[in-house]
């Protein structure tokens, strides 16, 4: 241990500590911009780069400044973090930052919410003494999910960071050097030539308006204002768990209730859920695993995150035919509804608009992919983020906070617990399982919960007795653990019968379109907790229980994996170039 | 400054280099990007992409490390390379004109080759040789104390038909 004096206390720490992580245990305040440390995903930015936590230091020979986040703790060393000095030199440094930052912060989709502006503002800068040369270098509007705004990045690095680190995807380097310095891709494509996955969680980390989403929010307001369409908007698991966040409430609360009502006051003519088509997922997909038990192509892969098969497409396209074939809650929800619902009601299905309530920006991408339609009509025509929604339901001036609980619409609004558990890694694969085991034993499996595969951590393994059947599933989130378990399967050392994978840490509650956490993950463990409440308190927590989808397979798609469902739920993937030349 | 051979035997030569020294990762980069321009010339797109796939390293990485460097070159580079000190010594003294004069004498800018693609004219951070600053390298041989108006005579001994190339 090693004494240190902070702004005047006497403070013993170990040794190995930096001054940053040592005041903020201590309750000191340093602000910081490129650090960012996520622990629970082994995850550190530490570039340095930024330089906005210095502070004075004093080791006996006179003051110096120094950034916090990189000096090391020495016996007898003497900080102060609140000194004219310090403050001075962080000033001078958030000027500098600003000086080559362009000035429309009212238009930029993260005014209000922007790390570079609430620290700029904390620092009280009302003019800048430094006018310098602006970069311009436009924006990358080429995919269709995540706008890149190289004027509004201020290098720090954490976006190169989680695509190469957590995810290994390995999109960003920094490119050129001096004032030129972009963080960019390769021979700087434009994102859709790189084997970008849209994760989006490039977007959640970014501390400006470098990196945002695609918006739908015009043309949904467009359609809401057209009385010819049919507005048919579905919402996700994960997004009922984090939109009350954008409206100030404590992270972890459940406000599906509000969420519903706010979406029937925007103007939505039908309401339903992404859970009733989760039910539906699990029984094509509960099928397909019984079925593939049966004849031995195992492993199988859970297919309901696109960002997970874009990225098995680019990084390992000979096991394509490994995932399952089901298409994405939400494709089949869409599916559906521009058929049966269409048919049920008498709406011509091209008078349709459906919208999907996303906490991802992947699924913007994966809407668009053209194989994921019937008859040439798009299962779904626009996807919104948590975000996008919380802004629209702003811009409507809706008070979100006084409206009365309503109830999603029928009949595609009904949902079990087993769907509500997809928003959290491993609970697709929980679902699954309760199915199957349903299914194999008659529904006389002693448990509907499988706490194995619970939790935040990367990857998740167990060995469940179904029968005579000894059955080992895993679950992993964030692309650098699905990698592991990938790499396994083409070395031909697989020990697993089922596989679930989430391309973000922790799924989709900590998706790339969900509100920001600005670093703090105990919000995500927060809204995990609030997904198996959920689950905890539903009546019916199998999905084969759901009477609505009981009730369709009785009415329209007649079995699971019959020739129906095929037609509407069921997908196929593309090999994808990782590099090209 | 490219090798002559054809291209299949560039790689051979690229893939040997990098075979017996047991070249892979990061750490290899630099050494074999040096190698890999020293035997093509400059660094195309497909040979990035090459060196990315031989030592398992991302694409993005390469492409970051090749334009960081100036000595690193994407484009096919002239006959004779001028290097243009732009490093805080020459800078103070100078340097600036030095450049300016380069760019008039061969209409081209900084970064760019002439058309007959005799010349090449690139910026170099400090060499290491402030006392003979400003510091003009074309080539491997050094110039010291080059002021603006000794350019064109400089430039004079490597016009074709002339001394194409000089050594130190």
């Amino acid at each position: 241990m090693l004494k240190v004096v902070i702004n005047g206390k006497e403070i013993e720490a170990q040794a190995g500590s930096t001054i940053l992580e040592v005041a903020s245990e201590h309750g000191f305040n340093i602000p910081t911009l490129c650090h960012l440390n996520l622990h629970d995903m082994d995850y550190c930015n530490h570039p340095v780069s930024c330089r906005i936590c210095m502070v004075e230091v004093n080791e006996g020979r006179g003051s110096r400044l120094t950034p916090a986040c990189d000096t090391y703790i020495s016996e007898g060393m003497v900080v102060e973090t609140d000194s004219s000095k310090a403050i001075k030199a962080r000033r001078t440094v958030m000027e500098l930052l600003l000086s080559n930052h362009p000035q429309d912060c009212l238009y930029c989709t993260r005014s209000t919410n922007c790390d570079l502006q609430t620290l700029a503002n904390s620092m009280n800068i009302r003019n800048n003494r430094f006018e310098g040369k602006m970069s311009n270098l436009g924006k990358d509007v080429s995919s269709k999910s995540i706008i890149k705004d190289l004027d509004k990045c201020i290098l720090c690095r954490r976006c190169e960071s989680i695509c190469s680190e957590v995810q290994t995807v390995n999109i960003y380097s920094p490119i050129n050097r001096g004032f030129e310095t972009v963080i960019g891709t390769a021979f700087q494509d434009s994102l859709q030539d790189t084997p970008c996955t849209f994760c989006g969680q490039c977007v959640s980390v970014c501390p400006t308006g470098a990196l945002t989403e695609v918006s739908h929010v015009d043309r949904i307001w467009n359609k809401i204002n057209d009385p010819e369409s049919v507005v048919v908007v579905q919402t996700a698991p994960a997004v009922r768990v984090a939109l009350g966040e954008e409206f100030g409430a404590v992270p972890g609360g459940v406000s599906t209730g509000k969420m519903v009502a706010g979406l029937r006051r925007m103007g939505f003519n039908y309401v339903f859920d992404t859970n009733w088509g989760a039910d539906l997922t699990i029984m094509e997909e509960a099928n397909e695993v019984v079925e593939r038990l049966n004849k031995g192509t195992l492993p199988i892969l859970t297919s309901c995150c696109p960002g997970w098969i874009k990225f098995i497409e680019h990084q390992f396209p000979k096991l394509i035919d490994v995932p399952s074939t089901c298409k994405s809650p939400h494709e089949m929800q869409g599916a559906i509804t521009k058929t049966y619902f269409a048919e049920k009601l008498g709406i011509n299905p091209d008078d349709i608009y459906v919208v999907s309530v996303m906490p991802c920006v992947a699924k913007k991408y994966e809407a668009a992919r053209d194989e994921l339609s019937v008859d040439g009509r798009a299962d779904v025509d626009a996807v919104i983020t948590t975000r996008e929604l919380a802004s629209m339901i702003r811009e409507a001036g809706i008070n979100y906070n006084e409206l009365a609980d309503e109830e999603f619409d029928h009949p595609l609004g009904e949902s079990t617990g087993a769907a509500a558990i997809f928003g959290a890694t491993g609970g697709v694969l929980e679902a699954a399982l309760r199915t199957a085991a349903g299914w194999l034993t008659n529904d006389s499996a002693p448990s509907l919960d499988y706490k194995e595969v619970r939790g935040l951590e990367g990857i998740k393994e167990a060995t469940l007795k179904i029968n005579d059947l000894e059955l080992k599933v895993a679950a992993a989130s964030g692309l650098g653990n699905a990698r592991k378990l990938l790499e396994k399967i083409e070395a031909g050392e697989n020990e697993y019968h089922v596989i679930e994978i989430m391309a973000c840490p922790a799924g989709c509650i900590a998706g790339g379109g969900q509100p920001y956490n600005h670093g703090d993950r105990s919000i995500i463990e927060k809204r995990m907790k609030a997904i198996y409440e959920i689950d905890a308190h539903k009546e019916i927590r199998e999905s084969h229980k759901n009477p609505d989808i009981i009730k369709i397979y009785d009415e329209y798609l007649e079995k699971p994996g019959g020739h129906l469902a095929h037609k509407l739920l069921h997908t196929h993937y593309f090999e994808r170039d990782n590099i090209k030349e | 400054m490219a090798c002559q051979c054809n291209n299949e035997e560039c790689f051979i030569e690229l893939d040997k280099f990098i075979e017996e020294r047991n070249l892979t990762g990061e750490s290899s980069l630099i050494q074999v990007l040096h190698q890999a321009q020293h035997l093509f010339g400059y660094l195309p797109r497909n040979l990035q992409v090459y060196v990315a796939k031989k030592l398992n390293i991302p694409i993005a990485k390469v492409y970051g490390v090749v334009t960081f460097y100036t000595f690193f070159s994407e484009t096919p580079r002239g006959e004779n390379v001028i290097q243009v000190c732009l490093g805080t010594g020459c800078f103070v003294k100078g340097a600036d004109k030095v450049m300016l004069s380069f760019e008039s004498e061969l209409e081209i800018k900084q970064g760019e080759t002439t058309a007959d693609n005799q010349f090449t004219l690139s910026a170099v951070r400090c060499v290491g040789a402030c006392g003979l600053a400003p510091v003009v390298i074309i080539n491997e041989k050094v110039y010291g104390h080059v002021q603006s108006e000794d350019v064109k005579g400089i430039l004079e001994n490597y016009i074709v038909g002339e001394i194409t190339t000089q050594t130190a």
